[in-house]
Parts: C-alpha cells; structure tokens; sequence
C-alpha cells in the first residue's frame, strides 16, 4: 500500500509512453516501462509539470468534486486569490466571491484575508530575528516536498508558519462554530485550488497531523458553472476583506514585497526553484534575508488547474489591487499558536541508495561504471531520463543494462556475427554433400 | 436644510500596512448613501493617493472629509517634511518613494498628478519642516471627466 499520497496520477488508457514526461519531471520520478509512464512514489513532489507538459492529457490532478460540499451542514468556500485573476472584465471582487455563494456555499472566506495575517506574523517573526537567514516560503507545498528529499541544510530554513489555506480553514470554521452553534464535524471548508500540490497538501500535511481543509475544488472544475453565476448576478453582497499584500500572494513576488524589506529574492518555475535551492545550499547567496519560491512560473496564477494564461491573470490581479488598502487584516497582539508549525520540517532520505555507507559507495562506483558504458544520450528510449537515471535503476535491481537500445543494438550485432561465423563454418564443411 | 456628513481619520503613519483604510471606509459610506457612482469613483482614487502618500512620505496624518448632496470635501493634513518642489511632485513618473513600497505597485510618480485629474479643484499649502495641507472637491455632478 502506498505510504504516499499523489495527487498527480496517470491515465493509463491515454498514456502512449512517449519520453515527453520523464524528462521533465524535476525529481526525475517517472519511468516508462511496457509503453505505460509509472510514477515512483518516495520521489514525486506533486510540481505537475508532467500534467503541464504531456501531449495526450494523460497526466491527470486528483481534486474534489463541488458535489462534496453536501456531505457537510455548513460549506464554506475558501478561494484562492488566483481565481479572481481569471475573469476577463472584472473589476469587482465581491463578485466572484457572491457567485461562490450562489453555487451553494454558505459563506466565503478569502484566503487572501489570512495570507495578510501570515504576512504581518511573518515580518513580526523577521524582526525579532531569530529565524535561519535567509527564510525560505513555506506557501508552496511543491517546494517544501522538494527540501524535503533534496536539500538537508536547507530544512531548517523553511519558514515554520501554516500556509494561508490552512489558516483561513481555521480562523473560517472557528467563527462559523460560533455563528451557528454546529460542532466542527458539521462545518466544511474547501480550498478553490489552482494546482494540484494543495490537494496533497489536505490529504498529507508535513506541518499539522490533519489539515481543516476538507477538499480542493479545482478552478477548472468550477469555472464555467461560476461565471454563469456571475453572469446572472445583478447585485452583490459586500464580502471582500482583502488588500493590496493578500490578493498579491497569487502572484509570484507577492509574498516576498509584502515584508516591506528589500532584501529578498522571487524565484517561479521548477528549474529556476531548483537553481536557486543548489546556490543557497552551496551558500552563494548570503546577503539575502527572505526568499520567495514558487514551482509554477508566474507563481500560483500558473497553477495547472487555472484557466487562464499566469501573465494574464498577473495582469488582471495588479488591476484590481490598484487603490485597495495595503492590508485589510491584521494581527490582535502576539502570533496564534495555530499558526505555527506542529512539527520540525525533516529531511527524509528517500533518494539514498542505502542506509549503509558501504554499500552506498559501492553502489555508487557501479553506477559509474555503468553509466560510462552507456552511450550518454538521454534519449529516454530505455524508459529512464538520463543515462544516470538509468545507470541508478540498474544497481538498485530494478532495470536491465539492455533495456537500453543501443546496448541492445550492439548485443544484437554481436549475436547476429556469432551466428553468420557458424553459418560459415556451415557452408564450407557442406560443398561435397549431398541432399537428403 | 441640506445635511452635512462629517468624517474624521487618523492615518496612522507607523504600520504601512494600514494604509488605505480611511479612504476604503468613505468608499464604503459613499456607496451606501448611495451617491453618483462616478463622483465615489473619483473620490476614493483622490482620497487613496493622498492617504498613501501621508504613509509613505509624511509619517501619517488627519483626515477630515464633509459629504452634502452637491460635493465632497477632503482634507488632508500632516506635519511632515512638506513638499520641496510641488511644481516637480505634480509631474508625472516623478516619484520619491521608497523601493520597499514599489514592490508593492507604489511609487510610479502618479500620485499627485491623479489628485489633480480626478478632483474639481485641489490646493496644496506646504512648508519645509512644518507639513503639507492638501484642500480638495469632487462635485456630485461634474463637467469634467476624471
């Protein structure tokens, strides 16, 4: 059974085994194998790049439908500021967040709201100045699960406060609790997500033991029957509470320049992330207090469950921040404890060949070994993205050095002398016989 | 006897974060009072640049607004540094905001030119060292289009 849960999964049905994916993913953790993509579990961050990238709409993102809103008494809606980005003419937030409740949600709580409160902890937190500098976000599920396999110096840096999804989660079931007098069990709480890493981040929080979120609905899902809403809507309630810092989070930047501090560094795309990730760890970059990552380029406005272009909905976003108060929530007094961290970020080995350092090295001289008798193409024919991936897989058992087609190739030309050498021998001891 | 709504703020000039608030909640009253659209348009554009600039520039200040039927009154009032060259702040893209505000879309040297296209009528008292007074009007009914 699968300790991990993914939120990326594979259509088998669609999936034509080209190389499209394997060699995209930044974890290199999909193989093809039988004409089928197969994704290793210990190694996938939920980026969704190979969603992004794969030709046949194979790649699939697990979210909720909107029809699980029933199982619960009280649904709130808890929107992700990207969502506002999407809409073409759109120069009112209360809009959307009125057609929200117009699809059957009781309320509408905006994440953008507790992204302001994450922001004000955040800088409290800077300035009192015993985090590891430079800090590393937190807000990127993605990101964190990256650290988390990748980058063992760096755990320690990742800054330790709940995401804006969670705590929106939390401060909207609280004040629902006491508006209407229902247990907790009775109130739902959906994030309206943009990407499919938040999905995992419900279902396997690394900070909480279990997330208040109980589904992510995707914008895709949601988009038409929204708008149709929207469309029909003549007037709105007033239920925006967020400003300038909030609506910023959707775009990458955003959660950075609400620190009001110069010294900080935003990275989008999961290339750029990693590249980052191996200078700090390298300690190139010291004079940096805060660093920004988000895995999709654009930041979340490029989320793969969007519908809209990230450069578009940027776009559309710095629209409607334009003469919105700079916060609209703010912090009564000292940090909540639910905001924090239950549990250290920790390194989890999970690319390590082996718990014993001698064999480690001794797996490692093969795999050298092995990897210079490959032709050093990373043409992806053999199923894994690189020679070395290939070369890795092999020493752990779990692929053969002819999976390899130009290996393969040369033990063909090899089999096929042999055989034409025993022909010849043949032939010649044959010229004085006589048919049967 | 025409009624006279009274609004006083205090911009507070130590927290950036709560910029923007005084001229949202007139904003808001505006919009329940249910005055010409296009005159709260123009006076929540005006009263925001001048509410952000008290932050940035001045370390806060008061606000006072009277709304009547006709028109909206605002004043905007800070002892700040005072403006060393108003005939440069009104150009525009000139700007002498700080990078961390920029960041945040702040900055771009529209401020004052703004207060001038959307208001009636707008003056500026000022003096090094003392602070800067700025007096403006939006009319309910306007000719000129903001």
């Amino acid at each position: 059974m699968d300790r991990f849960f993914h939120s990326v999964t594979l259509d088998r049905d669609k999936c034509m085994g080209c190389t499209n994916c394997i060699k995209r993913c930044p974890t290199e953790a999909i193989r093809v194998r039988n004409g089928k993509a197969r994704i290793i579990s210990e190694r996938c961050i939920d980026c969704g790049e190979c969603i992004r990238v794969c030709p046949h709409h194979a790649k699939k993102a697990r979210s909720d439908e909107l029809s699980m809103i029933d199982n619960f008494e009280y649904k709130i809606a808890l929107p992700a500021p990207t969502l506002y980005g999407q809409f073409n003419n759109l120069d009112d937030i209360d809009i959307v967040l009125t057609g929200l409740k117009d699809l059957g949600f009781d309320e509408v709580f905006e994440v953008s709201r507790s992204a302001e409160l994450i922001s004000e902890a955040t800088r409290k937190l800077m300035q009192e100045g015993n985090l590891k500098k430079p800090v590393i976000s937190s807000a990127c599920p993605a990101v964190v699960r990256l650290i988390r396999v990748r980058f063992p110096d760096l755990c320690s840096h990742v800054l330790q406060l709940n995401s804006p999804m969670e705590m929106a989660a939390r401060i909207a079931k609280q004040e629902a609790m006491k508006k209407t007098g229902l247990p907790r069990g009775k109130i739902g709480a959906f994030f309206i997500t943009p990407c499919p890493a938040k999905v995992t981040a419900i279902k396997m929080p690394i900070s909480c033991k279990k997330s208040e979120v109980d589904g992510a609905i995707a914008i895709s899902d949601i988009f038409t029957k929204l708008t149709a809403k929207m469309e029909e809507r003549k007037t709105t309630e007033l239920l925006s509470h967020s400003g300038i810092i909030g609506v910023g989070w959707a775009s990458s930047g955003g959660e950075a320049s609400a620190l009001l501090n110069d010294k900080y560094l935003a990275a989008d795309g999961i290339d750029n992330v990693i590249r980052v990730l191996e200078e700090l760890e390298d300690e190139k970059i010291r004079e940096l207090d805060f660093v920004e990552l988000n895995a999709c380029s654009g930041g979340c406005v490029g989320g793969v469950l969007c519908v809209e272009n990230a450069y578009v909905a940027k776009a559309r976003l710095q629209r409607l921040r334009r003469y919105l108060p700079v916060s609209q929530n703010h912090l009564d007094g000292k940090i909540p404890n639910m905001m924090e961290w239950q549990k250290n970020l920790l390194f989890t080995p999970v690319l390590k060949l082996s718990d014993d350092m001698n064999e480690a090295l001794r797996m490692m001289s093969e795999i050298d070994r092995i990897c210079d008798e490959l032709p050093g193409l990373d043409c992806g024919s053999c199923g894994a993205p690189t020679c070395r991936a290939l070369a890795e897989d092999i020493v752990r058992g779990h692929a053969k050095k002819n999976q390899c087609i130009f290996i393969m190739r040369e033990e063909i030309k090899n089999v096929a002398a042999a055989l034409s050498s025993i022909g010849g021998s043949f032939s010649h001891s044959d010229k004085g016989g006589k048919d049967i | 006897m025409i009624n006279i709504l009274s609004l006083d703020y205090v911009v507070p000039g130590d927290d950036f974060t709560r910029a923007g608030e005084a001229s949202s909640d007139v904003k808001r009253k505006l919009k329940q009072i249910g005055y010409e659209p296009d005159a709260i348009r123009r006076v929540a554009i005006a009263m925001y640049e001048g509410e952000i600039n008290m932050v940035i520039h001045a370390g806060g200040g008061l606000v006072h607004v009277e709304i009547d039927p006709e028109r909206v009154k605002m004043v905007l009032s800070d002892h700040g540094p005072g403006i060393r060259d108003v005939e440069m702040a009104m150009r525009e893209g000139y700007s002498t905001a700080p990078d961390r505000v920029r960041a945040l879309g702040f900055g771009a040297g529209m401020g004052l030119p703004n207060m001038k296209k959307y208001t009636d009528s707008m003056k500026i008292d000022t003096e090094i060292g003392k602070g800067t007074t700025l007096y403006m009007t939006v009319l309910a009914k306007s000719i000129t289009i903001g």
